[in-house]
């Protein structure tokens, strides 16, 4: 059928029959992801202290936030946990202004957000979180920030709202 | 090292935002037709199959069963590989394996997707861990726009130097009637587009794409027998880093300069800005196509704005880079890092129509996925 035709502006086959799409209709389903002991600790210790824990690598010393228990670099187990400042270092940001669907929960994302990522004081690797300004113009690598943390937690990462711009 | 391997033919769907008029087995059949045309074969000469793409784009899983007609894969060995933006160089560097295992002396490689039939960002963003990192991860743009505004911040580059990379590949897609996206933009265009997500405009982004792409890989007695002019395969590496999207040195792109090191040192590249005559790079955005020139050794780091301002990477600069018009005018994900190798292997062929770069005779590609992983490959006139 025309392997060599450039067809991408069909509509309708060569015999005149309408081209069909059929719609799946609204799927969901379901998923049940299992923390294990570093991210359950992890985000039990922001819920309940507000405070973020970290792991050091014995070998290569890199502090991990998030931790987990194998260092990727060195393949060793992990198991000196350190506490990480709730202040840290503005490494790079992007404000979304796209909106798309949220594969989490199938709604459409709010736009605009800013996602960062920021070094926490005491850590190595970078975190991934979000910040309340929505403006490049306001934004710089290398700010200083602080976890504004929420007052209903429920040992996610949305137990830090966002972080925040230190104003000296 | 493995033996040696040449690309005997290559062939590629006319490329679109929706192809309405095939399903996706449809759109393989049309890919494998043009790629055993290209090299005057028949599926008879085909002794194993290599497939890939992204299947949560679809929602229908398994290709490697259920477009089986399609890849000719009847009562064949068919082989499916999915490694995310990179799906189509591994699948590229898994055909190449098998035909250098000497175990199959002519291997199809095939990638695709039909990435109108859902939300693309939405099945992108999968690819973040659920708990730690899905929210504010912002599909494949979120990362390349982070990173680049550590790399404007580190080295002074500027939203103008990726507009230029935009504008260049754009412009060169003109040259391509395969390519998705076909206009011609100028750098203040893609400046005036609409901000995505800053610093990456609408103009500055890979489309998403319904599209396939077939390669024949064969060994070296077939290759000889049955091209007059293969695209040899000098080396192909493959690295990857990635744990959590912050632990990953976002002012470089380490898997890109690791393999493209390793791929150079394989075969024997020692001044890629001269050694090659042409790169098929997979750059999903134009802010990649300044920052990554460094990973992949034209300069020093924080060099790449420098080459682009002088138009090294222009058609008739230095090396010219996506003279299909790239990723940023074409982008059915499975298959995209696939085209790269073909439309490399197309320019060595002399195959390559308005878009040949003249008297092609080593060529770069690559395949990024992510985040932040990277293929190359090397093909050459010459044998390896």
């Amino acid at each position: 059928m025309g392997l060599y035709e450039d067809k991408r502006k069909r509509t309708h086959t060569p015999e005149g029959y309408e081209l069909l799409t059929h719609e799946s209709g609204h799927l969901e389903y379901d998923f049940h992801w299992h923390l294990g002991y570093y991210w359950s600790k992890y985000l039990t210790e922001m819920r309940d202290n507000k405070r973020f824990m970290g792991v050091k690598c014995p070998e290569c010393g890199t502090v991990y936030n998030p931790p987990r228990v194998n260092c990727g670099k060195c393949f060793v187990e992990m198991n000196e946990w350190v506490e990480l400042s709730d202040e840290g270092t503005l490494e790079g940001f992007t404000i979304v202004r796209f909106p798309y669907i949220d594969p989490n929960n199938g709604e459409m994302k709010q736009v605009p957000f800013t996602s960062i990522w920021v070094t926490l004081d005491g850590a190595d690797t970078r975190m991934m979180h979000l910040s309340n300004e929505t403006d490049e113009k306001d934004l710089d690598v290398g700010m200083r920030l602080r976890a504004v943390w929420s007052e209903n937690r429920t040992g996610g990462i949305h137990d830090v709202e966002y972080f925040e711009i230190i104003k000296d | 090292m493995g033996n040696r391997v040449g690309i005997i033919g290559v062939g590629q769907t006319h490329h679109a935002a929706k192809r309405l008029d095939v399903s996706g087995t449809e759109l393989i059949a049309e890919a494998v037709t043009r790629a055993l045309d290209d090299a005057q074969l028949t599926m008879a000469d085909i002794d194993a199959i290599v497939v890939g793409n992204m299947d949560h784009f679809e929602n229908i899983n398994y290709v490697d069963t259920w477009a089986v007609d399609g890849l000719g894969a009847v009562m064949k060995p068919v082989f499916k590989v999915t490694t995310g933006g990179t799906t189509g160089s591994t699948v590229g560097a898994c055909g190449y394996y098998h035909a250098a295992s000497g175990l199959f002396d002519v291997v199809l490689a095939v990638g695709w997707e039909k990435n109108s039939e859902s939300d693309t960002q939405a099945a992108i963003a999968t690819c973040a861990n659920p708990t730690l990192e899905r929210d504010p991860f912002a599909g494949a743009i979120g990362p390349l726009a982070t990173e680049y505004s550590m790399y404007m911040k580190a080295y002074g580059a500027t939203e103008e130097d990726s507009a230029r990379v935009a504008a260049r590949d754009r412009n060169n897609a003109l040259n391509n009637p395969y390519a998705h996206s076909r206009q011609a933009v100028t750098v203040e265009d893609v400046l005036n587009s609409p901000m995505l997500s800053y610093p990456i405009k609408f103009l500055d982004m890979c489309p998403r794409s319904d599209g396939s792409c077939a390669v024949i890989f064969a060994s070296e007695e077939k290759a000889k027998k049955l091209c007059p002019r293969p695209a040899w395969v000098h080396t192909s590496v493959v690295r990857h880093d990635y744990t959590h999207f912050g632990d990953l040195e976002w002012k470089f792109m380490p898997t890109l300069e690791r393999a493209s090191a390793q791929a150079y040192k394989l075969a024997g590249i020692t001044d890629p800005l001269n050694d090659f005559d042409v790169a098929e790079l997979y750059i999903p955005a134009s802010t990649c196509g300044v920052k990554w020139m460094d990973s992949l050794w034209f300069c020093e780091h924080g060099g790449a704005p420098e080459l682009i301002r002088k138009g090294t990477f222009e058609m008739d600069g230095q090396l010219p880079i996506n003279p299909s018009g790239g990723v940023i005018s074409t982008n059915p994900i499975g298959a995209t890092a696939l085209i790269r190798i073909a439309e490399g292997a197309w320019q060595v062929m002399g195959k390559a129509g308005d878009r040949q770069v003249e008297g092609v005779n080593k060529a770069l590609c690559t395949g990024f996925g992510g985040c932040s992983w990277s293929d190359v490959m090397i093909l050459g006139a010459d044998l390896p």
